[in-house]
């Protein structure tokens, strides 16, 4: 367990502590005032290079690091995988040795394949390595940034600030996680994020849509969905990944949404305070209806928005962060 | 003493250990009133004025700074403060700071900015403040003031306003808090 990241690659938020996680919060927090103000950049990371590097579609991952880098003043390289040498065969191990030779400090990286940020930080050790998402394993921003999200929504319901409740207001909190948790890199970083904070998980999904290994992940396990939802304290959806053969997993998409997914009739079975969450993009009318996503419990919106302030607290610790101790 | 551990910025890993106490919470007290009379007497209204606290030894003077200078023109002079970790030249030689809030509510464009902070060594935390600021505005004119000068300047900065000039040695270190000045060593935990 790492009690910080400073100055440390960032894979998977399964090996960093609490300690780790309120600390980038508590940075992140101080980013939400930089993106606040008129001028919404700092000089923090002036001179340094951060490369992108998506081998898997994105939109918002992509556009809020890019956006997260520049605003620090870094330089970003932007590695276009469909219309690089990647194309013609080159490997990933080749493609990181020609883009650490030009010099940069850290790649923010997104890979099909489970693992393959953590391969390429064993081969480039000086140059920080950022997961965004790698195959079914970890999207640890995304954990940072939900967590971010809901310690900011209820320190201001409780009129304070999150830096001043630290991990307090995760004590007990009962978040539930719905849907393909199987194929899910977000619902794995996000149960590592609140579990490292104190609070307690229960996952509900089709049978064929959890994970063989649910056991060994102390998370409670959820068989009546309306139920789980009348206790929960958080919701998180999870997109249907179809693009991970998500659609053989369920009988159909209508039985799905029957019987897994938040319909308007159901956000009726949820406690007034409950917040509902979704990592995007959504399949409007699959996990979650359209009048949900844009109804009074969704913290949608804020998620994105928070995705930037969270990104720059990753890069800055993690690049600016010198080794160690002083 | 945990209180004020955390309010101040140690480099991690490191303790503050006082040897003597240089002034007592009065003479703080009695330095800061001085010193927002000589801002009085530079300035014929206190009305474009902002006084800028420096996260985080900087912010318990500015409060107190402001008290005094709003009794003594009776008004209440703008204030707010600042963090200058995002704009430091050393990030990434040191293990960074964590760093606290900025809350300046105004526009600075045409107004005279006064910097407030504990302790003014190298000049290298004013220099960062100095670039920070002008992200708010080009302001009329930035002063300097500081509860402590001990020396050792690394760039051209000057303060306007000083509570108390305090020879030092380089390893030495300094704790300024309202409730006295301490000199001391910094040393590992």
């Amino acid at each position: 367990m790492r009690t910080s990241i400073r100055g440390g690659d960032l894979i998977s938020l399964a090996d960093v502590s609490r300690e780790a996680i309120v600390e980038v919060l508590d940075v992140a927090e101080s980013f939400v005032e930089v993106n606040q103000r008129s001028i919404k950049k700092v000089p923090t990371l002036k001179g340094r290079v951060v490369a992108s590097l998506f081998y898997e579609e994105s939109t918002r991952t992509r556009l809020s690091f890019e956006t997260a880098a520049k605003r620090l003043s870094a330089d970003v390289l932007s590695l276009a995988v469909a219309s690089s040498s990647v194309k013609k065969g080159e490997s990933l191990r080749d493609t990181i040795s020609t883009i650490t030779a030009l010099g940069i400090d850290a790649v923010v990286m997104r890979h099909m394949a489970s693992g393959a940020p953590w391969q390429v930080s064993r081969v480039v050790p000086t140059v920080r390595v950022i997961n965004a998402g790698d195959g079914q394993h970890q999207h640890p921003t995304q954990g940072l940034l939900d967590a971010f999200t809901i310690r900011q929504v209820l320190a201001e319901r409780a009129g304070s600030r999150g830096s001043e409740t630290g991990s307090e207001i995760f004590h007990g909190l009962r978040i539930l996680i719905v849907g393909d948790i199987r194929h899910s890199r977000v619902a794995r970083s996000d149960i590592s994020a609140y579990q490292a904070l104190g609070a307690t998980v229960t996952v509900c999904a089709p049978p064929t849509l959890l994970p063989t290994d649910v056991a060994s992940w102390g998370v409670d396990v959820a068989t009546d969905f309306d139920d789980a939802l009348a206790k929960a304290d958080v919701v998180g959806l999870l997109r249907l990944q179809v693009e991970r053969g998500s659609g053989a997993f369920v009988p159909s998409l209508r039985e799905f949404t029957s019987l897994y997914g938040l319909t308007a009739e159901r956000e009726r079975l949820l406690p007034p305070h409950a917040l509902v969450m979704h990592p995007g993009p959504m399949n409007r009318g699959v996990e979650v209806d359209s009048s949900v996503a844009d109804g009074s419990h969704a913290v949608i919106e804020r998620q994105v928005a928070n995705g930037v302030p969270v990104r720059m607290a990753v890069l800055y610790l993690t690049v600016a962060g010198g080794e160690g101790d002083l | 003493m945990a209180e004020r551990e955390r309010r101040h910025v140690r480099p991690r890993g490191t303790v503050f250990v006082p040897r003597t106490q240089l002034l007592s919470a009065d003479d703080v007290q009695r330095a800061v009133r001085r010193m927002a009379h000589e801002i009085i007497e530079r300035h014929e209204s206190v009305d474009d004025l902002v006084l800028v606290g420096l996260q985080t030894g900087g912010v318990p003077f500015c409060e107190l700074l402001h008290r005094e200078l709003s009794a003594i023109a009776a008004s209440d002079v703008l204030h707010g403060y600042l963090d200058v970790a995002f704009y430091r030249d050393d990030v990434g030689l040191h293990p960074v700071v964590e760093p606290a809030s900025t809350t300046i509510a105004v526009d600075l464009t045409d107004r005279v900015v006064i910097i407030v902070d504990d302790v003014l060594y190298t000049g290298r935390t004013v220099r960062a403040a100095l670039n920070a600021l002008s992200d708010w505005g080009r302001a009329r004119a930035i002063e300097l003031a500081v509860m402590i000068d001990r020396g050792h300047r690394e760039l051209p900065i000057r303060p306007d306003y000083v509570g108390k000039n305090l020879p030092t040695a380089r390893h030495e270190a300094v704790d300024a808090h309202i409730e006295g000045v301490w000199i001391g060593e910094l040393v590992a935990k």
